[in-house]
């Protein structure tokens, strides 16, 4: 099970930071909501697999799953939720401000001149 | 008066003109002064107490854990300065009420001050050095901005940069510095570091406390090599000028040397850098002075000098010397103030401060005369005034001073260094105050309005005093300061006359020499200006330059707009970081047995692995992408179930909807294909580090999954007393709402800010080019005949009276059974939203009753409101209580103080999740989608009316 688990964080995590990688923003998107599946399922799995044991209290039993990593993602998935949502909105005026979709800083938006390093006293 | 209320004073003070901005600057001086004069009042009401030996403590317990307190002390040194600052303080309020023009910001600048005023008190009041820390940093951020008070002057800024590079870069090692002595110490506390004397110096950290330490008062206090900030910082208005280099600012490092005196001095080390550094300082400081033509750069580098003098004096290690530096802390602070304010006067109403524009101003200004000529001659150090006898002193002191082996040395060098400055004290004299009238002074030159006047004439008049009866007017304080920097019971011999000795001689053979100075000023001038000589600007700016050149380069690196570039870098820079850290860290292979596969995980993971592939391969097809996602969270909340997390489940499936739901209305406004614009290669290159960082991370989670725990875990103890302490069965939700509802509290605060910035993104989106943008929007895909068909409207409004019983159901049972605040707010949501999509925008809104801004800020005050009645029962903050409640009809149950907290987290994360959607609806409006006043498209009730 544990191999199960790890290789599905491993394959989600590499297809997310694929989809990161790529130059258009539904992309990015795409690829930062696969990471979070990723990140959120691997913090969860920091309190060990467990089975059949929910961290409900009940009478006469007496093993239960870790609850802490659970408490820890559930806001983490609601705030994943946020995070996208931010994300998105920032895609979509990107594309209706700038008349395309891409995620990188066009050479126009840099600051002129910064990296010849005339920057310093006086500006 | 408390010390730390002494200390609080000025920030009360800091605030006052702030809120009485519009009342004028009388008003703003006024609360200034009165907050300074009470202050002042709570300091003098405990000088007899600090005239008996004892020390006025408060000690507020702040982070104990860090062993920061926030521990206040006055003793003789803090009460000395204390009345430098607050004493000088008072008469500057005064003096920049007449000297700032009308049109100036003068409640700005008063807040500077008294911030600036605060901080100096917290530095001399402190008994923590962690807390001394933070009022140094606080003194480096607040002169920075009185020296650039005039912002519109470019060496304003320039000098305030300087400053604020130079104190606080030794700002910065001091603090390292004191976090070792701390360290060698025990404690933080300045009264248990100056028991620690023996301890201190044996530690082989010593050197290194020392140094760092020593960097940061010497840069404060402007000893070479870092003397060449403090000219620089004269462009601020001259009442900064008087206050920050007199009695303040460039007095804190001479107030740490003294503080820390008993335990650092004493040592070879201590001697030789720090005397010999105040010597150096010394007589270059006065050396530069005299050739200097502005007044108010002329007095910066006599206050280099003098410090030091202070400074070689401290570095002496003997108790007379001690004494000796006290003392002239008091004179110099008396007449160097004096004198600032006497060049502001004559820049105010000559309109120039240049020496060479000026002469003959002993008839036009007599007042000025008298108050300029009597101060600068006791810098020179001429009897009957107070700068003569701590003069002797120093020079005395000097005599007994031995530099390697070398007795003549320090005192012919210091003699240099007084022949210097009385050089420039009587140039300051002569070439301003006597000579011819000149007809060419930029203004017409009179004597200023008492206003301006009166605070260096008291100083002055105090400079004659202490001069006289320095008993009477110096004595007991230099008495009190001096035995808390020595800790011994000094009794200071302070007399006008000592005998023919050998200081006297010394004092004499000065004089003489700077009268020769003065005579052969101009020809030394000239010669001056034909030598190269450094240029400390230059230099600083060129170190900066490079320094930013180096930043800029590093950083274009990795960062050169490609934000690709930079998470590659990132992601890399993890990976070998994990790899480094796993090689080294001893892992002793797997403790724990796998569990066994069964067949629905297995067809489960085979899923998700195709999901996940086919995304990757047809992701630029963005519908297929997003049916993909929901596949993938689908299969993600069912691991959840299987691996017993039935909250986590829940959770999961309802944002896969909501998320869903999202991208499909932002899908609308994108483009429907991503355009294919990466080289093979690029992908290539990609693919590669994806699979590196995906196989460490999975390798990384299959390792831990496999290893028991390293330390005991404190799960333990919420299972145990979840029910006990938080009246819930349900372990995951009391965590929640209860053990850690601070952390809860703070996200649901993000999420609410979430919501709220994606509303004023769109509403700057609906303005400007996007917004035409979107006015002008034509829709590339063809319409649904019917957008809100009569089956779908029928069906949710069936469906919305039970889908919010059921969000009701799990949010009351949510303490007990798995559910709760969030999976009940995200049904709600769902819920809600399923209206707007099936009956349309225009008729769901119009029964919508609370602006969803409104829900957020309710959500956040309920939880906030509920932690906070905790204090009322005397709790910490969000304690949380139960108790069982027996109602007539019903069965008994619980009714726990966490469900307010739960209320709010349902309210905030349904209001976030619908201002969210309905932005984004907003921007679908504007791009001229109709809205509908009616549910549906094609009714049959309205059809069979019509007929």
């Amino acid at each position: 099970m544990e191999l199960l688990l790890s290789s599905a964080i491993g394959m989600m995590t590499a297809a997310g930071i694929y989809l990161i990688l790529r130059r258009r923003s539904f992309a990015v998107v795409l690829g930062t909501t696969m990471l979070s599946y990723a990140i959120n399922l691997f913090l969860f799995s920091t309190g060990r697999l467990v089975i059949n044991q929910p961290p409900i209290l009940q009478d006469g039993v007496t093993s239960y799953t870790d609850p802490i990593p659970q408490a820890l993602v559930l806001t983490a998935i609601v705030i994943s939720f946020g995070m996208t949502a931010v994300t998105v909105m920032m895609a979509l005026g990107a594309f209706l401000e700038g008349g395309d979709d891409r995620v990188d800083m066009p050479r126009a938006d840099r600051e002129p001149g910064v990296s010849r390093g005339d920057a310093g006293e006086g500006r | 008066m408390s010390p730390a209320l002494i200390a609080a004073l000025p920030f009360i003070g800091a605030l006052l003109p702030g809120l009485l901005i519009r009342s004028g600057r009388d008003v703003a001086a006024m609360v200034c002064g009165t907050a300074t004069f009470v202050a002042l009042l709570g300091l003098c009401l405990h000088i007899p107490a600090i005239m008996a030996g004892e020390v006025i403590t408060t000690r507020i317990d702040w982070l104990p854990q860090l062993g920061l307190n926030a521990n206040f002390r006055i003793d003789g040194l803090g009460l000395l300065f204390g009345i430098l600052i607050l004493g000088i303080g008072l008469l500057i309020i005064t003096y920049a009420r007449f000297y700032l023009a009308r049109h100036e910001p003068v409640g700005v600048f008063y807040t500077y001050l008294m911030l600036f005023q605060g901080a100096m008190m917290g530095i001399v009041l402190s008994d923590n050095i962690l807390l001394l820390l933070i009022f140094w940093e606080l003194t480096s951020l607040s002169s920075f901005l009185l020296i650039g008070y005039w912002k519109h002057l470019p060496e304003g800024r320039q000098g305030a940069r300087m400053a604020l590079t130079v104190t606080g870069m030794g700002g910065l090692a001091m603090i390292a510095g004191m976090l070792i002595l701390g360290n060698i110490a025990g404690s933080y506390d300045i009264s248990d570091i100056l028991n620690a004397r023996e301890a201190i110096q044996a530690s082989p950290l010593y050197l290194p406390a020392l140094l760092l330490i020593l960097l940061g008062a010497f840069t404060k206090s402007a000893q070479f090599p870092f003397h060449f900030w403090l000219p620089h910082a004269m462009a601020a208005p001259t009442p900064v000028s008087a206050y920050l280099h007199s009695a303040t600012m460039v007095k804190a490092g001479l107030f740490l040397m003294a503080r820390l005196w008993p335990v650092l001095s004493g040592t070879p080390e201590w001697f030789y850098i720090v005397a010999t550094t105040g010597l150096v300082t010394m007589v270059l400081g006065a050396w530069i002075g005299f050739f200097r033509d502005d007044l108010k750069s002329l007095l910066a580098f006599s206050t280099v000098s003098h410090l030091g003098l202070i400074t070689m004096l401290l570095g002496f290690g003997t108790e007379a010397a001690a004494v000796a530096a006290v003392f002239h802390i008091i004179n110099h602070a008396t007449f160097k103030a004096a004198l600032f304010m006497t060049a502001g006067i004559i820049d105010h109403e000559a309109g120039t401060r240049s020496i060479k524009r000026l002469g003959g101003l002993r008839k036009l200004m007599p007042i000025t005369f008298l108050i300029g000529t009597i101060a600068a001659l006791s810098m020179a150090g001429v009897p009957p005034l107070n700068g003569f006898i701590s003069k002797e002193m120093m020079l005395e002191e000097t005599t007994h001073a031995v530099w390697r082996g070398n007795a003549n040395l320090v005192w012919a060098m210091a003699t240099v260094g007084a022949i210097f400055s009385v050089g420039y004290s009587l140039r300051f004299v002569w070439q301003v105050f006597f000579g011819p009238e000149r007809d060419d002074y930029p203004h017409k030159p009179h004597d200023p309005g008492i206003g301006l006047w009166i605070g260096p004439a008291i100083l002055t008049a105090l400079v004659v005093l202490i001069g006289l009866f320095p008993n009477t007017f110096a004595g007991w304080l230099v008495d009190a300061s001096a035995g808390a920097v020595t800790g011994g019971h000094p009794h200071a011999h302070l007399a006008l006359w000592h005998g023919l000795n050998m200081a006297l001689k010394l004092s004499i053979v000065a004089t003489l020499g700077g009268l020769l100075l003065l005579i052969l000023n101009p020809r030394m001038l000239a010669i001056r200006d034909r030598v190269w000589r450094p240029d400390a600007k230059a230099m600083f700016d060129g170190v900066t330059q490079a320094a930013l050149y180096l930043a800029y380069r590093l950083t274009d690196r990795f960062t050169n707009g490609s934000m690709a570039r930079a998470f590659v870098a990132f992601s890399m820079t993890v990976l070998l970081c994990g790899l480094w850290a796993f090689s080294t860290g001893g892992y002793s292979g797997a403790t724990r047995p796998m569990l066994p596969i069964h067949a629905i995980p297995l067809i489960g993971w085979v899923l998700l692995m195709i999901a996940t592939c086919c995304m990757v391969a047809f992701h630029r097809n963005r519908l297929l992408a997003l049916v993909l996602v929901g596949i993938i969270g689908l299969i993600v909340s069912g691991s959840f179930v299987y691996l017993s997390a039935p909250d986590l489940a829940l959770t999961q499936i309802s944002v896969e909807v909501v998320t869903v739901i999202l991208l499909l209305l932002a899908l609308n406004f994108l483009p429907k294909r991503t355009v294919l614009d990466s080289r093979d290669g690029k992908r290539g290159f990609d693919a590669f580090i994806a699979t590196l960082t995906g196989l460490g991370f999975g390798a990384l989670s299959y390792v831990v999954m496999r290893s028991d725990f390293a330390l005991p875990s404190i799960s333990g103890y919420m299972i145990e007393n979840s029910h006990k302490l938080g009246g819930g069965d349900n372990v995951v939700n009391v965590i929640l709402v209860d053990f850690r509802g601070y952390d809860t509290f703070g996200e649901i605060t993000v999420l609410g800010i979430a919501a709220l910035a994606i509303f004023a993104l769109t509403e700057t989106l609906l303005l400007g080019a996007s917004g035409r943008r979107l006015r002008n929007w034509v829709y590339d895909s063809r319409r649904a005949g019917a957008r809100h068909p009569l089956l779908m409207v029928v069906i949710t409004r069936l469906i919305l009276p039970i889908s919010l019983v059921v969000g009701a159901y799990i949010f009351l049972r949510g303490h007990n059974m798995p559910g709760g605040g969030f999976v009940a707010g995200l049904i709600v949501s769902i819920a809600l939203v399923s209206q707007y999509m099936a009956s349309g925008f225009g008729w769901a809104q119009s029964r919508n009753r609370v602006p969803y801004h409104a829900m957020i800020g309710a959500g956040v005050l309920a939880a906030g409101v509920t932690g906070i009645g905790a204090w009322f029962a005397g709790y910490p903050f969000l304690t949380s209580t139960y108790g069982y409640v027996k109602l007539p009809g019903i069965e008994k149950f619980e009714l726990a103080s966490a469900m307010g907290f739960d209320l709010g987290v349902f309210l905030c994360v349904v209001g976030a999740v619908m201002l969210a959607l309905n932005s984004l609806s907003r921007i679908a409006r504007q791009a001229g989608e109709t809205v509908n006043a009616e549910p549906m498209d094609i009714n049959p009730s309205r059809i069979k009316g019509g007929r």
